[in-house]
């Protein structure tokens, strides 16, 4: 019998094929990670605030407290992530060492480093990244990360920014698909990424890894519109916890996920879902409150 | 739109069996893309009229918890489990082995299997994903080569009941992959190895029980 290994990136990768055709939830606490477990959350995203309450109340936004991120990983059975600053790699250090299973190096938060993304290669525990285009996703994917979601605009309610978002991604990679070779170094060379992930990415015409979409989802139309435009799962930051009635709304979220194709689905489980998050548009914002311009 | 991306599946109008892959929530398409390339012509099972016409069905890596929740919900589950106890070929891989255990240990309340493999599995069994691992396993049902197998929060077999049969061991003697009849299941995910060795030998029990049948 061989040695086992363990941190490979077959491993950290696999893990987020698993939770593909799947809703990540955020909690605070955890009677709503229990809450999102029971409602068929394919796994939480530990976090104190919410993006949401991050945006209303300002302030620089950390990694979460280790006393949180343990009851949450004490009390449900389903994957537990937990998100680091981008750069911070001590926070990163940090939540490995809480035994996490995914590590969200998130514009979320407030960035520990303006120039340097965390090198991820060198942890056991995964990590997933936020990107706005294909380049971003490359250029992360090439520092380790695992799973990629586009990010979308965190804590608005407001869809648009995630549907743009996953719009340019499917958009370059179809454009990579038609490219000769010689196209491919220019392409590599313009959306500032490694010649091979480019060359890999025109010829599976799919990203290496999972790419979930994150960022404004509250209704279980936008998660299916999300997995129709491509994605292979979404996370739901303020959206459940922030509506009326999250146990109703989450669990509606998780089947419109799956049935993303069935209108008659997503209409049935859309009734009497009470109040949605009230939401702020995107266009509302003034730039520096755009989260999905952090990291580059 | 694709409707399930029906692209990726490979042969879907192949000539061999019909073979079903639950595809509710997980690494379904990856089985299905493996399961078309030995020639069996797949069908994503989701609602209890996809349950009708399939000889085998697989069920994939993902959360046991989910598609537990959803199989019941959209009424598939009880379809399958009257498949299974008439004998239907199933292959299982993590929480498809939690799905088609008759016991289960470590699951969250409520939580149902569809049952038929006399084997006692306990969720999550190795810990949080860093100690999710890949090694070599020596299955000899599947000849001398070792199975280079990939276990992702995976459950193991904590007992095996007299009508199941363990295939594989970890070197600490964890039973990891066990068989019964036409029930196949395993721990870890030979869907995302590049070793189709497991599904070849699920197809095998599938083509005898359709020739059985005829």
């Amino acid at each position: 019998m061989s040695t086992s290994e363990t941190g490979s990136s077959r491993v950290k990768r696999g893990l987020a094929e698993m939770l593909k055709g799947g809703v990540i939830m955020d909690v605070v606490t955890p009677e709503q990670a229990r809450i999102a477990e029971d409602a068929g959350a394919v796994a939480v995203m530990a976090l104190e605030r919410v993006p949401a309450d991050i945006r209303a109340q300002g302030g620089v936004a950390r990694m979460s407290d280790p006393d949180l991120i343990e009851a949450i990983i004490a009390e449900v059975s389903i994957p537990v992530m937990a998100k680091a600053r981008i750069g911070h790699f001590v926070e990163a250090q940090v939540l490995q060492a809480l035994d996490v299973d995914y590590i969200d190096e998130s514009e979320v938060l407030s960035p520990a480093d303006y120039v340097n993304h965390i090198d991820k290669w060198g942890f056991t525990t995964p990590f997933v990244c936020g990107a706005t285009n294909l380049g971003e996703a490359l250029r992360r994917i090439n520092e380790g990360a695992a799973m990629i979601r586009s990010k979308g605009e965190a804590g608005t309610g407001d869809v648009s920014e995630a549907t743009k978002h996953i719009r340019k991604i499917t958009s370059e990679i179809n454009q990579l698909k038609s490219m000769t070779r010689d196209e491919l170094y220019v392409a590599a060379k313009e959306l500032q990424a490694p010649y091979e992930l480019v060359l890999e990415v025109a010829e599976t015409g799919k990203l290496p890894v999972v790419l979930f979409t994150a960022g404004g989802v509250a209704t279980p139309a936008d998660a299916a519109m999300m997995m129709q435009l491509g994605a292979d799962g979404v996370f739901v930051g303020s959206g459940i916890f922030k509506s009326g009635n999250p146990e109703q709304r989450a669990a509606a979220i998780v089947k419109a996920t799956t049935f993303y194709d069935d209108p008659k689905v997503v209409a049935e489980v859309s009734r009497g879902l009470g109040e949605a998050m009230v939401g702020i548009n995107v266009g509302d914002l003034p730039a520096p409150h755009r989260l999905a311009e952090r990291g580059w | 739109m694709v409707s399930l991306r029906d692209e990726s599946l490979g042969a879907t109008d192949a000539a061999g069996p019909t073979v079903g892959v639950l595809a509710l929530q997980g690494d379904f398409r990856e089985h299905a893309r493996v399961l078309g390339e030995l020639g069996a012509r797949v069908v994503l099972v989701r609602r209890p009229e996809d349950v009708e016409g399939i000889d085998g069905l697989v069920i994939p890596g993902g959360e046991s918890t989910v598609m537990d929740k959803l199989s019941r919900a959209f009424g598939v589950a009880e379809p399958l489990k009257r498949r299974i106890a008439e004998g239907l070929p199933v292959y299982g891989t993590c929480a498809g082995l939690i799905m088609i255990a008759d016991t289960l240990l470590d699951t969250i309340e409520g939580q149902r299997n569809l049952g038929g493999l006399d084997v006692v599995v306990r969720r999550n069994a190795f810990g949080s994903q860093n100690q999710s691992f890949e090694t070599d396993l020596d299955v000899p049902a599947l000849g001398e080569r070792p199975v280079h197998a990939v276990f992702i929060r995976g459950p193991v077999v904590e007992a095996v009941g007299e009508r199941a049969t363990p295939l594989a061991t970890l070197a600490d003697g964890r039973v990891v992959a066990v068989e019964q009849g036409n029930l196949v299941g395993t721990s870890f995910h030979p869907e995302i190895q590049g070793d189709h060795r497991f599904h070849e030998y699920f197809l095998a029990k599938v083509r005898a029980a359709v020739t059985a049948a005829a």
